[in-house]
């Protein structure tokens, strides 16, 4: 038996443009709130700026703390949409269609947001540009590409670009359809958007191709991405702890662990806010659980293998970062919460179907899976820079303050507020997916079992 | 005589392949109707002709110009400010594969993007006679057909099963 109901275009229509058509009575005041909290952030940021870092908790030897580490956080969760949506769409699989438009949205806002970080971070913005963009034709000085911190803005720019653009296409048959449910300035906004599409078979047959197309396009950037995020780290004259050849598969596959887990809970919730329990159904979390399982075991394998290395040569860097990671308090108690939250705790309850399937477990599992990514990198980026080295008047330790707790709070509510702005105007289920999941739906009866039977065109 | 649009409605798709199969041999040619749906029917479902187009084209002329780009910017960035470091060349390959690969990558994706909309044929500006009713399922066989022949044509519509035919005025 296949799960959920037969759908007609216009259930689907109705259901899922209902967070465009009829805005809910909530939707102002919780994005009112949110934008309070941004708000607040960009006062303290102004504050940093007018003040200088000194306000932050960063100082010799910890020179990269909080701001960073949600740097690579982010860029983790970015890693959910195209890994979900490329490599799903170009393997056929049939339950990607509620998650794809999700997924790949929450890229796009998490990349902007993670691309903030090492700006606001340089306590300086606007000379930061110097650093990445080739315009500096006053001075004469160019952008140093032998350094990982060029590598980085030229590869996230690229998956900004790519992943937006993915996005816009996608769109355009849904732009089409706003435009045939919408009046007045809408419709005309929604009428340009859609460029005079009109649905025929040639244009279907480039938007299936570009689902391809650029899926294909686009994972391997997605892999260099955060390739070169950990480049950042394994590139770096700084820290000797960081000069590890596993680094860069190691975030690649963190980042797909955290960024799947992130689109599974923003699943849940768009599933409740806007009532889409007939399109984001128990068995699309579920599948999320079982492909998750995966990856949080491929995860710990390069986590366990990264710390033997470590340790194998016995060199006094590496011990000693080692030691302050697992045996001096209170980092080796965040490393405690680290491991058993992002895989001892969310794997044992993936592996029960029941679990898989309850949301309130799948949630709590997926923030669990968040908190423990979060942490991995603080242990991986403190710990790194607070060897003591030769000077004893570089041997601080790093604590964050509240300016930086509250620019760190802040942009899980900007991603928030981004996530439901864009609801708002955008749909955030793509609707000629679901119809054509709806009508190649069917069932076949294979003696006295009824099985879903689909076709999948080549 | 100028071609006019005439649009069919079906709600079903079996329907709209009979007048696909009913205007052919009303001898109407396959380049002079459409169908229009909500969603992409697999490719055949209505006997329509076979759409050629060059996608694959596109993200090979962008991946060269792409990675031309940022051999150039890289090369020329690295002479503008020489910086020997280590004593090894000022051109340095290594670091410039990166931002080649990105380069080229980003070439790619964004000529392919080009391409799509191209051979979409978007933007279309001149959009035909449309009916909303697409959008919530329906299914549009739009003909182009001398006027002279409107009243055959949307014979042939009616009688495959149309719930309705218009005509633009």
């Amino acid at each position: 038996m296949q799960e959920g109901r037969p759908l007609s275009p216009t259930e689907i229509n109705r259901d899922l443009l209902r967070s465009i058509l009829d805005t809910p009575r909530w939707f102002w005041p919780v994005v009112g709130f949110l934008g309070m909290i941004v708000l607040a952030a960009a006062i303290t940021i102004g504050v940093m700026i007018d003040r200088g870092l000194g306000i932050t908790g960063l100082n010799r030897p910890v020179v990269w703390g909080f701001f960073i580490t949600n740097f690579v956080f982010w860029i983790g969760i970015s890693h959910a949409g195209v890994m979900l949506s490329a490599i799903l769409r170009l393997a056929k699989a049939e339950w990607r269609r509620p998650a794809t438009r999700a997924a790949e949205v929450l890229t796009i806002f998490s990349l902007i947001t993670a691309l903030s970080m090492p700006v606001i971070h340089t306590g300086r913005p606007w000379r930061a540009l110097y650093w990445f963009f080739p315009y500096d034709f006053a001075r004469g000085i160019w952008p140093n590409i032998r350094t990982p911190l060029v590598w980085d803005p030229s590869a996230i720019f690229t998956y900004l670009t790519s992943s937006t653009l993915f996005v816009l296409i996608a769109l355009i048959p849904d732009f089409a359809v706003l435009r045939d449910h919408t009046t007045g300035m809408a419709h005309r906004i929604y009428s340009l958007l859609a460029m005079g599409w009109e649905g025929n078979p040639r244009q279907w047959k480039m938007q299936i191709l570009s689902g391809v197309l650029l899926s294909a396009l686009i994972l391997p950037v997605f892999v260099s991405v955060h390739s070169i995020v950990s480049w950042d780290f394994g590139m770096a004259v700084a820290a000797k702890t960081w000069h590890s050849t596993i680094f860069a598969p190691y975030f690649v596959v963190g980042a797909v662990h955290s960024g799947v887990s992130a689109v599974a809970f923003v699943l849940i919730i768009l599933r409740y806010i806007y009532g889409w329990q007939e399109y984001i159904r128990h068995e699309h979390i579920d599948a999320l659980g079982r492909l998750l399982i995966v990856v949080a075991t491929g995860w710990f394998y390069f986590f366990v293998m990264e710390v033997i290395f470590g340790i194998y040569g016995r060199e006094a860097d590496e011990i000693a970062v080692r030691e302050l990671q697992f045996f001096i308090w209170p980092i080796s108690g965040w490393t405690l919460v680290f491991v058993i939250t992002t895989y001892f705790i969310p794997v044992a309850l993936w592996l029960t179907r029941a679990a898989r399937r309850n949301l309130w477990i799948m949630s709590l599992a997926c923030i669990s899976v968040n908190i423990g990514m979060w942490l991995e990198r603080y242990i991986i980026i403190v710990p790194g820079l607070s060897n003591r080295g030769v000077f004893t008047f570089t041997w601080n330790n790093y604590v964050p303050q509240f300016p930086e707790m509250i620019i760190i709070g802040a942009t899980f509510a900007f991603v928030s507020m981004l996530l439901l702005l864009f609801s708002r105007v955008f749909p955030l289920v793509p609707l000629y997916d679901i119809k054509e999941g709806e009508f190649l739906r069917t069932e076949v009866k294979i003696g006295r079992r009824v099985v879903p039977a689909t076709f999948r065109e080549d | 005589m100028a071609k006019l649009p005439i649009l069919g409605l079906f709600n079903d798709a079996n329907a709209a392949a009979d007048a696909g199969d009913g205007l052919r041999s009303a001898g109407v040619s396959d380049n002079d109707f459409d169908f229009l749906t909500d969603a992409p029917y697999p490719e055949g479902a209505f006997g329509e002709r076979e759409e050629k187009h060059k996608l694959y084209i596109y993200p090979f002329i962008g991946a060269l110009l792409g990675l031309t780009s940022a051999l150039l910017l890289t090369t020329m960035t690295q002479v503008a400010y020489p910086m020997v470091t280590g004593g090894k060349p000022i051109i340095s390959l290594p670091p410039m594969a990166v931002i080649s690969y990105e380069g080229t990558m980003l070439g790619a994706i964004l000529f392919t993007v080009l391409g799509i909309i191209f051979e979409s044929r978007l933007p279309n500006l001149k959009k035909g006679l449309y009916d909303t009713r697409i959008t919530e399922g329906y299914i549009g066989v739009l003909v182009n057909a001398e006027q002279t022949q409107h009243d055959r044509v949307a014979n042939v519509l009616n009688q495959a099963g149309a719930v309705d035919v218009k005509r633009e005025n």
